[in-house]
């Protein structure tokens, strides 16, 4: 459902800004002192109480594992695929799940835990075909998964042992990036080059609903609309930035900004896998088709904390969370594929070994992990050199070299 | 004809307009740069031929200016992009220090970021403020960045085709004041290495080092002590980073005297990094503690007392009198 067909009938409401959900439940309680506290009520809870079957939301499988049909955007998917976008999701989860136990033992610094977004970015990249780029936030680890990123390179700059570290060229899956819309911009610059190369392939920028304040996510919008570039703008709205909730960040319905910049904006319930996945592929066949950018609005929820640094009991309530859990990406498709006999317990059985495989390769992989030489310092700060960088490293080394016959440095070790 | 006189917008010109013919995946970018071709003129006539496809009016939103071209960069695009004046990098500022200067090194050195910054700095054109400012050191600051200025015709051409040529994103400051300078340009010879510095006149008793458009006012300071017999050696940095620190220490263990001019705040300047820098080096050859000419530390001032605030010639002459009175 684009923005195009859905705004037109929905009336604006008056200048007060208050959406006609939260009008509404301001008109329930009859008692003024239980009103204010009825208003405070809805306002915190209005972003996060998306109806279950919303009709501004694209949705082919329900909660319930029900199979759904949409007037605009269908899936047909075999057996296999049904299977393989199953698996994916297992695999990008108990990936996580290991990363988030390595961060608890100490052997990560920090993880951003996807939990709860896997259907978003399984769904959303396995839309992509090889040659199409992906720029991606920091916590699409389900998208790295499915490009083929070897788990274990995503984990170096959690562990310490790199900022990156990564060819982006390998897989088409440009380093992780931490400040916040960046990467919207290189993504459309990125698409920009694409349309002048005369290529049909597609670009894909990954950001959240808090990054959708960022001015670098407006001007990705700018820039993307004014050349036509062939990018797909994939926000995961998870409904919380750290401690803020959507509505700290928005006054609309996220997909809608895109009206405002003359291209389509359509929201997909982001743990419907089939929807995000018919979706993901209608915009990545829109921009090679040469019609230009389309923001998607993968409406979901983070599970977990920010990250493993975060509390999120400070500002949010169990109750919500436990209504997203009834929402589980991957146990609305594992009751479809059972109810339709599409995998038997054997089938389910081998993908648990699998993962337990998986695990023990992450464990591993981390733990073999070994710490820079120093010098590392020095290298790649230039590609063409630079003598600064030079001088420096001659004086690092010199120092260095003055410890040579000491096992330990000179003042430590007492 | 290989040697022409032209005046310093028109070298930058005729460089983007070199590169253009003869590498189909440089672009240019920026705010009016193509059918206007610039402000300054300095892309005039470029997208008539080229085309908007290579020469590209953007929005007007610098980040979008350079985040896009970090974006074309990563696609096999050498883009150079212009901001339209020193006071209007800062928006860009965020994708310039936190993304551009470091990709390369987050990635291993497996990608590389040849984006040119070209940025018309400082004062001395009587301009509303945000028109007039000197922000190079906030730049130099950065690993991984690049920065330089040209003073001469000469050096804004072929400093124009190495810093397009170069892998790593160089911030390319254009001392708009002296644009329509002219000097000759040989455009079949390389003058020299891109981050060298030059000395531009010898002499025994005090080191001048300026760049972009100081380098002429201590031209003219020089000129002006010998008449009073006094022997000034004047070097034009050309790169602020790296800098060539060889150069300045050579000619400052012949002189014993350093005084740094630049229209920058002294403040945290870049002066202050060569006056350590060559204390250090040099701290048995100087007679004088190295001394500096440069902005105070306040917003640029109104174009009606700018020259107050600017380095002049009774400035740095001032200068080099204190120096040689130690």
């Amino acid at each position: 459902m684009t923005v195009e067909s859905t705004a037109a009938r929905k009336p604006r409401s008056n200048s007060s800004g208050a959406s006609t959900k939260r009008a509404t439940a301001k008109k329930a309680p009859a008692k003024p002192a239980k009103k204010a506290a009825a208003k405070s009520a809805a306002r915190e809870a209005a972003p996060h109480d998306a109806p279950p079957h919303d009709p501004e939301l694209v949705q082919l499988l329900t909660p319930e594992g029900k199979r759904v049909e949409h007037p605009e955007f269908s899936i047909d998917l075999g057996p296999e695929e049904l299977r393989g976008l199953y698996r994916d999701m297992v695999m990008a989860r108990r990936f996580d799940a290991e990363a988030v136990t390595l961060q608890r033992q100490g052997e990560l610094g920090l993880w951003p835990s996807l939990l709860g977004q896997e259907a978003a970015q399984i769904g959303s990249a396995r839309a992509l075909r090889d040659d199409d780029y992906i720029f991606p936030t920091y916590r699409e680890h389900g998208v790295a998964w499915c490009r083929g990123v070897p788990p274990e390179n995503l984990l170096g700059m959690f562990r310490g042992v790199n900022n990156g570290g990564w060819d982006p060229n390998s897989n088409n899956f440009q380093l992780y990036t931490i400040v916040i819309g960046s990467q919207a911009l290189h993504a459309t610059g990125y698409a920009m080059g694409v349309a002048k190369d005369g290529a049909d392939s597609a670009v894909i920028a990954y950001f959240g609903d808090g990054a959708s304040s960022q001015g670098d996510v407006a001007e990705s919008f700018t820039f993307s609309a004014v050349y036509n570039a062939p990018v797909v703008f994939f926000c995961q709205n998870n409904q919380w930035a750290i401690s803020e909730p959507t509505e700290k960040q928005t006054r609309v319905p996220l997909y809608q900004r895109a009206r405002g910049y003359g291209f389509p904006g359509i929201r997909v319930d982001g743990n419907d896998v089939l929807a995000c996945l018919a979706v993901t592929r209608s915009a990545l066949e829109r921009a090679r088709r040469g019609e230009g950018p389309t923001l998607v609005e993968a409406f979901t929820y983070r599970m977990g904390a920010h990250t493993t640094s975060d509390d999120p009991t400070k500002y949010r309530q169990d109750e919500e969370r436990v209504a997203w859990e009834a929402k589980d990406p991957i146990q609305r498709l594992r009751t479809y594929l059972e109810t339709e006999k599409i995998a038997d317990a054997d089938w389910f059985a081998s993908l648990e070994e699998e993962e337990a495989a998986l695990g023990r390769r992450v464990r591993e992989a981390v733990r073999a992990m070994t710490d820079p030489d120093p010098m590392s310092i020095f290298e790649n700060v230039y590609a063409d050199g630079s003598s600064l960088v030079d001088e420096e490293r001659a004086q690092f080394a010199a120092y260095q070299a003055s410890f040579a016959d000491s096992a330990v440095p000179v003042g430590e070790g007492k | 004809m290989a040697v022409q006189k032209l005046p310093i917008a028109k070298a930058i010109n005729e460089s983007l307009r070199k590169a253009l013919e003869t590498d189909p995946k440089v672009l240019i970018m920026g705010e009016d740069v193509g059918k206007l071709g610039g402000v300054f003129r300095v892309t005039d006539g470029l997208q008539k031929d080229f085309g908007e496809d290579r020469v590209i009016d953007t929005p007007l939103a610098e980040s979008g200016i350079v985040g896009t071209a970090i974006g074309l960069a990563l696609r096999g695009y050498r883009p150079v992009v212009e901001i339209q004046f020193d006071g209007f990098v800062f928006p860009a500022y965020d994708q310039i220090v936190t993304q551009l200067a470091k990709m390369h090194a987050r990635a291993l050195g497996k990608i590389k970021l040849p984006v040119v910054i070209r940025i018309p700095y400082g004062g001395g054109i009587g301009a509303v403020e945000h028109h007039s400012e000197s922000p190079e050191a906030l730049f130099a600051h950065v690993a991984g960045l690049k920065v330089i200025s040209p003073s001469t015709s000469s050096d804004a051409y072929w400093m124009m085709q190495q810093a397009i040529q170069s892998d790593d994103p160089v911030i390319f400051f254009e001392p708009k004041r002296r644009y329509w300078d002219k000097g000759e340009v040989d455009t079949e010879s390389i003058p020299g290495p891109l981050h060298a510095a030059r000395t531009v006149r010898e002499g025994s008793d005090l080191t001048l080092v300026a760049y972009g458009p100081m380098v002429k006012v201590c031209l003219e300071a020089a000129a002006a002590a010998q008449e009073e017999g006094n022997s000034l050696e004047v070097i034009d940095l050309r790169s602020m980073s790296p800098i060539d620190f060889d150069t300045v220490q050579a000619s400052v263990e012949r002189t014993g005297r350093l005084v740094v001019v630049h229209e920058a705040p002294v403040f945290y300047g870049s002066g202050a990094e060569i006056a350590a820098r060559i204390t250090e080096r040099c701290f048995y050859h100087l007679e004088a503690p190295v001394l500096r000419v440069g902005g105070y530390h306040s917003p640029y001032p109104p174009a009606r007392v700018e020259e107050e605030y600017l380095p002049g010639l009774d400035r740095v002459l001032d200068a080099v009198d204190r120096s040689l009175a130690y």
